[in-house]
């Protein structure tokens, strides 16, 4: 018995170890399926409670597919609150947020990457230090000069910081515009063409992959904030959609309308989920870029 | 003479370019930062409801601040989450870069599926969680009901209200999954292929290679996530308005109604500045420590 095992035990040991190979690929698998059912559940919760009758909501336990699926939930959620003007709201204020990002980021960082001026790089060590400190220290002031200037409840205080860039967006783009060849920046200047146009004409298109990333991060967060508006709008007409959704979750002792609310959110998140896919590629290319210079 | 002359004002052109580029930048480090900045040390020593010009109260906030129980409670809470939370996603989301490093097949669907929670932060994800920890109809209870337990009271007992936003932080840790499977796909296969010669196991390929090489964005992750912790607002505000009986209280919610409830701009610029300085206090320790534990490529070609 002993002398067989001995004489098998090479070819056993190959066996097992593609064998142990197939086990930590099925591992994985299950490991895989087992987080992707636990992360998408609360998303299959949150649909089919956005399609039961009001009444159905508080059944217990949960019914998972709700009969017959109410479709006019998505509708009744529209029109309860102005869901209509508020998503305006958001659009306006993202639109305008992106542009200004996009615009002064880039336009900053190729400042502090190619060009020399005296006291550049203190400049940019006092930029990166701000990325330290804690919002809550200029919030208080920031709120008071806005005031002063008589930007609260308008979607100025929302929009204007945007176009004067934002620290860690300005640290990504520079350090994507320090790996573009210099040679394409000279030859573009002996044809004459000046710094601004070297900007536009070749290092703004070059840098398409680091623009969506800061694009996408932006409209995420920008759709998605929620304590900007809270404290610089008061008027019920000029929430935004992040905003009115919390209004919509009802007084803290009665009930809210879950089903609508359901519906609401899921109509909020619905253009974050899809931008995500349509630029996911560029966007994963961006991260690991940045991940591995920075 | 001439080519002397041409010179100067070539590189004075480029630095006059230059501060042309940077200029959005200058500008808002100067309105949105160092003013603010400045002026909230200020308005720190006063007593300002912003209807009236600010009286100045030297250290009064300050303490103030040491007399009043529920800054010491919604810093109790702060670093209660801070401390729970942060090593559980460090740990997490290393574990799940780990999962889907992997090289096989599907593997981008996976990745999109556990990068999506991160996609969709704000309102609409507390909403969520506030009702899937509802003690009554909520899906948690429910499950624990299945296996024959009775589910706690979340947020409505003291001792389950911050729970929930623990875990509801673990759901969402795709953004710092993302830097690390960024570490990791950078991590050189030659460095492995060689540990596997010298007859290293996997246990020991991930101890002596994966963790020193990985240790640079572990360190990132830590501070940026130390940095986050600290300053958690939308979910104690949307989730429980910082209830039952000031179990979730975090700092900057407490900064938040005294700046914008009760109008104490002057005592809510306090609280900014000592919650700035235990975040300072917290990235310094680990700044310090990173020599210990952080192991940078650069050096190790150095030491060659």
């Amino acid at each position: 018995m002993s002398t067989i095992t001995q004489s098998d035990a090479p070819a056993r040991k190959r066996i097992s170890r593609s064998q142990s190979e197939l086990l930590s690929k099925l591992f994985s698998y299950f490991m895989l399926c087992v987080g992707s059912i636990v992360i998408l559940i609360p998303f299959a919760w949150m649909l089919s409670t956005s399609l039961k009758r009001k009444a159905d909501v508080y059944v217990f336990p949960p019914q998972w597919i709700p009969s017959p699926p109410q479709w006019q939930n998505y509708k009744e959620a529209f029109t309860t609150f102005p869901f209509a003007h508020y998503t305006w709201n958001s659009v306006i204020i993202v639109v305008l947020v992106m542009a200004g990002t996009l615009f002064s980021c880039s336009f900053s960082a190729y400042g502090f990457s190619r060009l020399q001026a005296p006291g550049r790089n203190f400049i940019f060590m006092l930029l990166l230090a701000t990325m330290m400190l804690p919002s809550a220290v200029t919030m208080v002031p920031i709120y008071l000069f806005f005031n002063k200037l008589g930007w609260v409840n308008t979607f100025k205080p929302l929009i204007i910081p945007a176009w004067f860039g934002t620290a860690f967006y300005i640290f990504m783009m520079r350090q994507f515009f320090m790996g573009i060849p210099y040679e394409l920046e000279d030859s573009a200047r002996i044809d004459g063409c000046t710094t601004y146009g070297i900007w536009a004409r070749i290092m703004v298109p070059l840098s398409k992959p680091v623009l969506v990333t800061v694009g996408v991060f932006t409209f995420m967060g920008t759709w998605n904030d929620f304590m900007t508006p809270l404290i610089y709008l008061t008027d019920e007409d000029k929430r935004t959609l992040a905003l009115a959704l919390s209004y919509f979750q009802g007084s803290a002792r009665s009930a809210p309308d879950l089903h609508l609310l359901m519906a609401a959110s899921l109509y909020a998140i619905a253009p974050c989920v899809t931008l995500y896919f349509l630029c996911q590629r560029i966007f994963v290319k961006g991260m690991v870029f940045t991940g591995v210079k920075g | 003479m001439n080519t002397k002359k041409k010179w100067w004002t070539r590189s004075r052109r480029e630095a006059v370019d230059g501060y042309v580029f940077m200029s959005p930048a200058i500008l808002g480090l100067l309105f949105f930062m160092l003013g603010p900045i400045a002026a909230s040390a200020y308005f720190s020593f006063t007593e300002y409801d912003i209807l009236s010009s600010p009286k100045w109260v030297g250290l009064d906030n300050y303490i103030e601040l040491v007399h009043d129980s529920l800054f010491w409670q919604s810093l109790k809470v702060t670093l209660t989450y801070s401390v729970v939370s942060v090593p559980l996603n460090l740990v997490f989301s290393l574990l799940l870069a780990l999962l889907l490093n992997k090289n096989i097949k599907g593997i981008f669907v996976f990745r999109t599926i556990f990068y999506l929670p991160a996609v969709m932060s704000g309102v609409a994800v507390a909403l969520l969680w506030k009702w899937i920890f509802n003690p009554d109809f909520g899906l948690i209870n429910w499950a624990i009901g299945l296996i024959g337990f009775e589910g706690p009271k979340w947020f409505i007992e003291e001792n389950w209200a911050l729970p929930p936003i623990i875990i509801m932080g673990l759901w969402g840790v795709g953004g710092s999954m993302l830097v690390y499977l960024a570490g990791l796909q950078g991590i050189p296969t030659d460095l492995y292929e060689a540990a596997e010669i010298d007859g290293a196991n996997k246990r020991k390929q991930f101890r002596h290679i994966t963790i020193p090489m990985l240790s640079p964005v572990i360190f990132f992750n830590l501070i940026t996530g130390i940095i986050g912790a600290l300053q958690v607002f939308t979910e104690g505000f949307i989730m429980t308005a910082g209830g039952p009986n000031n179990a979730t209280l975090f700092s900057v919610l407490y900064l938040y109604r005294n700046a914008f409830d009760y109008l104490n701009m002057g005592y809510a610029s306090a609280l900014a500045w000592v919650l700035f300085l235990i975040i300072l206090a917290f990235t310094l320790i680990v700044f310090k420590s990173s020599p210990m534990w952080v192991f940078y490529e650069g050096n190790r070609r150095s030491a060659k």
